[in-house]
């Protein structure tokens, strides 16, 4: 029965020049693996024995644009936080192997400007609605679907919602015109506030692995500012 | 002249079959349906944006409005993966009460699945009978947290509070003389747990009786038996979980498989079909309700004779009670600091799974270490299963279209999101 530790010195040879990295945090393994090649590391992840990943869990598009930053009054830039180390989308795989009751993360980092990607639909099928949102929502092309529509997003919209430049409070806004006796759009009257800004505080992390996490000062614990 | 032979017709968005707004254009052939297109997102609310812009636990609140026929589950998910990447352990006795509300909450779901599924097909009774029991639970939800259905009770660390000492009892109203309002407070002299207790006594004969109207009826059968059968291959390409994995014979629970909180102590067995058609579906279902039952009942015995705290006592991420507020300017300061700012939570990832009552339910989670999540990904067990329709309704009768949604067990707040 192969655990994640058997797959941790197994899937770089499985995998060969397509695997870029490979982690175990929090009890789950994440591999980074090479765009171009992504069909085929699905492929030998669900056929594999010591793998068997007979279903798609879940795909998702990611936008890492703002990783690490932080929002207040001033500025929008990083104070205490790490920048993505890598390109601004991926798409993001979680597997499940029924057999073997394992989970695997899988991600594959995409171009900043195109970001297109094989997909995945011909190894499984429930990829098909999984690749249409995450077109919808992060404008994520993927090559060889055969129906790449929007899924969740109005008929007509323009943009991709969960990009990080893309506002909360939209672009458009709706009403019913009396006059012209239909729905018309113009543009959001809605100001995009911040109630809670974005911050990071270090030695505020509550739980166990707030020590894991500190770098040092840490006598003083309600909140971080110094004094 | 040429004979016109398919249609196209559209269904929904505001049909009562379509469980809430879904839309289907459907190419037809006569009755037969070729080819089906559900639209979704018209209730698409956007919530995984708009937990990007809110701390941790002001989200909590957004879980509920997802599935919102079976509120805490959701709730359960997104607490565990961020439990997760605190590295928190939270008190055996939340464990217990999360366990018993998540049975609870499945007994809910199953009974609003069964009674529209059956309302659906042509069944009216079912309905009434499945509604009469939710109200005891939304009840139990009620004394717990203050709310019927969204609740809000579950917390990163634990649960909001204790289980109440008393439960809440229906005043005289001018429609109730005194011997029934009498009888309706019977069960509620005592704490929530006696009233939860009385209840799994009673749910068995409840069962039986939907059991009396259904399984053996023989217009429910021909509607349900051999109806969208789904192999158990096409159901893992297809990336079902739930019920309707076990529906095509697939043993699989994360309960028992990856059992979280105290799934691991608890006793209940996993109902599985054999033919993959909606009758399987619904004896799994009810099935289910039974083993739930069975679960709740173990876990009422435990609380009842383990009292304990039911959160971590960890003011980074609880706040203090008001009485140490009141004295002490450090309990000030850390409910100040965790209502303006909430908490930080390591940078990393987090894949979070439970056993919804729908299928597997999944929160990824993504910290750069800040107070707001980065990225909240939600895995709706639904979305799959709808999905599929296509796949599933192909060359039924329109008729059947509406049984198979049905036994699909849809709900558009977690498939729009």
């Amino acid at each position: 029965m192969p655990t994640i530790p058997s797959l941790q010195t197994h899937l770089p040879d499985l995998l060969g020049g397509a695997l870029l990295s490979l982690k175990v945090d929090l009890g789950e393994l994440t591999l980074d693996v090479e765009n171009a090649s992504i069909k085929e590391v699905c492929e030998k992840l669900r056929d594999d024995p010591q793998c068997q990943f007979d279903q798609l869990i879940d795909l998702c598009g990611m936008d890492y644009s703002q990783y690490g930053s932080e929002e207040d009054d001033q500025n929008n830039d990083l104070k205490n936080g790490q920048p993505w180390p890598g390109s601004r989308y991926a798409v993001v795989y979680h597997f499940l192997s029924l057999n073997h009751n394992l989970r695997i993360r899988v991600r594959s980092q995409l171009d900043d400007y195109h970001p297109v990607t094989d997909s995945i639909i011909d190894v499984w099928p429930v990829a098909d609605w999984f690749e249409r949102e995450a077109f919808d929502l992060y404008g994520i092309i993927f090559t060889g679907h055969p129906d790449l529509r929007r899924l969740l997003t109005d008929y007509g919209f323009i943009g991709h919602p969960f990009r990080k430049d893309f506002p909360l409070s939209g672009q458009v806004e709706m009403h019913y015109d009396e006059k012209q006796g239909r729905v018309v759009y113009k543009p959001v009257t809605v100001e995009d506030r911040i109630l809670v800004p974005r911050t990071r505080r270090k030695d505020t992390f509550a739980g166990s692995r707030r020590s894991a996490q500190n770098t040092g000062n840490n006598t003083d614990n309600l909140g971080g500012e110094p004094k | 002249m040429a004979e016109i032979r398919n249609y196209t017709m559209n269904f929904g968005p505001q049909h009562p079959a379509a469980h809430g707004v879904l839309r289907i254009i459907m190419e037809m052939d006569g009755e037969v349906i070729e080819r089906c297109d559900p639209h979704i997102g018209l209730l698409h609310r956007g919530t995984e944006k708009l937990a990007e812009s809110k701390p941790y636990n002001q989200s909590i609140g957004y879980m509920d409005r997802l599935d919102y026929v079976s509120m805490m589950c959701n709730e359960h998910a997104y607490v565990m993966a961020i439990e997760k990447m605190l590295g928190i352990t939270i008190p055996v006795r939340a464990q217990y009460i999360r366990v018993m509300f998540d049975e609870i909450t499945r007994i809910l779901n199953h009974c609003l699945w069964l009674g529209a599924h059956a309302l659906d097909v042509g069944a009216m009774t079912v309905f009434l009978y499945a509604f009469r029991e939710r109200e005891d639970l939304m009840d139990c939800y009620e004394a717990v947290s203050g709310a019927r259905m969204h609740a809000t009770y579950y917390r990163p660390g634990g649960v909001y509070r204790d289980l109440p000492g008393e439960m809440p009892k229906h005043a005289p109203t001018q429609r109730h003389s005194d011997a029934e309002t009498k009888a309706r407070n019977a069960d509620r002299d005592g704490s929530l747990l006696d009233f939860i207790d009385a209840f799994t006594q009673r749910f068995p004969g409840y069962v039986d009786e939907y059991e009396t109207l259904l399984s053996d009826n023989r217009i429910w059968k021909q509607r349900t038996v051999d109806i969208g059968i789904v192999t158990p291959e096409r159901a893992k390409a297809l990336g079902f979980t739930g019920a309707m994995l076990r529906g095509s014979g697939i043993e699989w629970d994360l309960r028992k498989k990856q059992p979280y909180d105290v799934y691991d102590r608890m006793d209940f067995d996993i109902p599985v079909g054999t033919n993959g058609d909606c009758y399987d579906r619904y004896l799994v279902r009810v099935e289910e309700m039974r083993q739930s039952n069975r679960i709740i009942k173990q876990c009422v015995e435990w609380l009842r004779a383990n009292p304990g705290p039911v959160i971590v006592e960890d003011h980074k991420l609880i706040p203090p009670s008001r009485e140490h507020m009141k004295g002490d300017m450090e309990s000030l300061i850390h409910h100040f600091k965790l209502f303006t700012e909430g908490y930080c939570v390591p940078a990393g990832e987090a894949y979070s799974a439970i056993e919804h009552p729908k299928g597997e339910f999944g929160i990824y989670l993504v910290s750069d270490g800040a107070n707001k999540p980065y990225r909240v990904k939600i895995r709706a067990p639904g979305f799959p299963h709808l999905a599929a329709l296509h796949e599933m309704s192909n060359g039924h009768m329109l008729a059947d279209l509406v049984a198979i949604i049905g036994t699909q067990d849809i709900v558009f707040g977690e498939i729009d999101r």
